[in-house]
């Protein structure tokens, strides 16, 4: 079964998306449970549009960029450990732009 | 499963960075705002009955710092008489974008709302980089920017300046200036108001306010605020400095604090020279040099010399010096301009008609033929007065 999930990106990370906030995707299914970790590489190949390394850092995300899983810092919810769960709402926000 | 707020029952939505705190939405409101209206208290920053101008450029800090000013400003009757002051540098796809989100709050927040024009310097950001190309515009952009806000407040009469400049945005300058060795900088930068010697005094609520915690406050509060990059080429050099500076907040969160805290401590010995503040004397502006830098980089514009101002000024002078050699007196000594031609001395003499530094160069000239170079001094400076007299009415 695969996972439906939501992507938002916004602060200005939507541009390395073509301009668009909000994906609602489904993950395939897989043997080991969907975690933040395997998902980045996922964004990665599937959905962003350019230059990669203003998104991601190593195998995590760029510092200066937030995220939320279901409107809570990902901080308090394992970082790239989190499990994602069917219906989810994972958010990026980038601090980098402008101000 | 997430955490419980350390202040409350409710769950936490987002981990302070400063404090590693775990908070709910209304804690962790609660406790932005109480932060912030502390740093005003403690600085004293503002004098009841006072106007202060809010540097609004659309983007997210100067958005949440209007929003949370005016919450403050009832929340502990200030009694501040609060506007919204922005800058249009003329810089199409971008900056017209992000004014109509500062429009937008000038009736979210009900503040009126000021924009002056890069026009007021016969200039816009597109046009000159027309002229300069992509790498140094970020120069123009920055040096007229701060000088056209200072320009709105005073035509709105205001007492004071308040700019969404954040604790990482500090960080970021204290690192900039310890790798330029720019010592009169590292010294100002970490300083919560500036321009109390004279010019307009310029405050920094936001001194101590993580941009992450700016950034999450916006997004729970639903703010709305413009966030897209420059479109002329980003400034490299702060780019460093930010991706060093977040890199840092990675591994340690309280890094940025640390940072200011050690800008904050330094104490420059006595035998370091400082540049001495003093205002230009073509246009009244502060600045450190007798010539301001907007002065300088408007006079390259406008003579056609855009790099005038920019990096070795000597170098772009002395090209001047031997063109005008061509086309005047042959005999001019640019050995002798060079020397004369720098920015301090040159301008001394040029105070008066607001000249360019072809009289100078008469002044410094060794030769006897001097209604040539008089000549030649007075077409540029002719075409420079009036420019330079417009600014004048402008102010």
């Amino acid at each position: 079964m695969s996972i439906p999930i939501t992507l938002e990106f916004s602060g200005g990370a939507e541009l390395l998306f073509d301009r668009q906030k909000r994906h609602d995707i489904n993950l395939p299914k897989q043997e080991y449970p969907w975690r933040i970790q395997e998902l980045l590489p996922w964004i990665r190949d599937n959905i962003l549009k350019e230059r990669p390394e203003l998104f991601l850092q190593g195998n995590t995300v760029r510092p200066g960029i937030l995220v939320l899983v279901n409107d809570t810092d990902w901080e308090l919810m394992g970082e790239l450990e989190y499990n994602l769960q069917p219906n989810d709402r994972i958010i990026f926000i980038s601090t980098l732009h402008g101000g | 499963m997430p955490l419980k707020c350390g202040l409350c029952d409710k769950q936490a939505i987002l981990k302070r960075p400063k404090t590693g705190d775990a908070l709910c939405k209304e804690c962790f409101f609660l406790a932005f705002e109480e932060e912030v209206h502390q740093t005003i208290t403690d600085a004293n920053l503002f004098i009841k009955g006072e106007t202060v101008a809010i540097g609004a450029s659309g983007g997210k800090d100067s958005t949440v710092l209007a929003y949370v000013m005016k919450a403050l400003n009832e929340r502990y009757a200030y009694n501040l008489n609060l506007v919204l002051l922005s800058v249009d540098e003329g810089i199409t796809g971008y900056r017209d974008d992000s004014l109509e989100s500062v429009k937008r709050n000038e009736i979210q927040y009900c503040l009126p709302l000021k924009i002056v024009s890069y026009e007021l310097y016969g200039w816009t950001m597109d046009a000159i980089v027309k002229q300069i190309g992509l790498k140094n515009n970020c120069t123009f952009c920055g040096v007229f920017r701060r000088q056209a806000l200072d320009r709105g407040a005073l035509m709105l009469k205001v007492d004071k300046i308040v700019t969404g400049h954040n604790a990482d945005d500090i960080a970021e300058t204290v690192i900039m200036n310890v790798l330029r060795g720019d010592i009169g900088r590292l010294r100002r930068c970490t300083a919560i108001t500036t321009g109390t010697d004279g010019a307009l005094p310029r405050c920094k609520p936001f001194k101590y306010t993580y941009e992450k915690e700016i950034v999450m406050y916006a997004y729970f509060k639903k703010l709305d605020y413009f966030s897209t990059e420059c479109i002329y080429s980003p400034n490299a050099y702060r780019g460093f400095a930010r991706a060093y500076i977040k890199d840092l907040e990675k591994i340690r969160p309280s890094a940025i604090i640390d940072i200011i805290h050690s800008g904050e401590s330094l104490s420059v010995k006595k035998e370091v020279k400082m540049p001495v503040q003093g205002v230009c004397v073509r246009c009244g502006y502060i600045s450190s040099n007798t010539v301001c830098k907007a002065c300088v980089l408007l006079e390259g514009l406008n003579k056609g010399r855009p790099r005038l101002g920019i990096g070795k000024t000597h170098k772009e002078r002395l090209k001047m010096a031997e063109d005008l050699n061509e086309k005047g007196d042959s005999s001019i000594n640019s050995q002798n301009f060079f020397e004369n031609g720098q920015l301090d001395s040159f301008s001394e003499q040029s105070s008066q008609s607001g000249l360019s530094c072809c009289r100078s160069t008469t002044a410094g000239c060794s030769c006897q033929t001097s209604e040539i170079c008089n000549d030649t001094a007075g077409i540029h400076s002719s075409v420079d007065q009036q420019k330079i007299n417009s600014l004048a009415i402008d102010f």
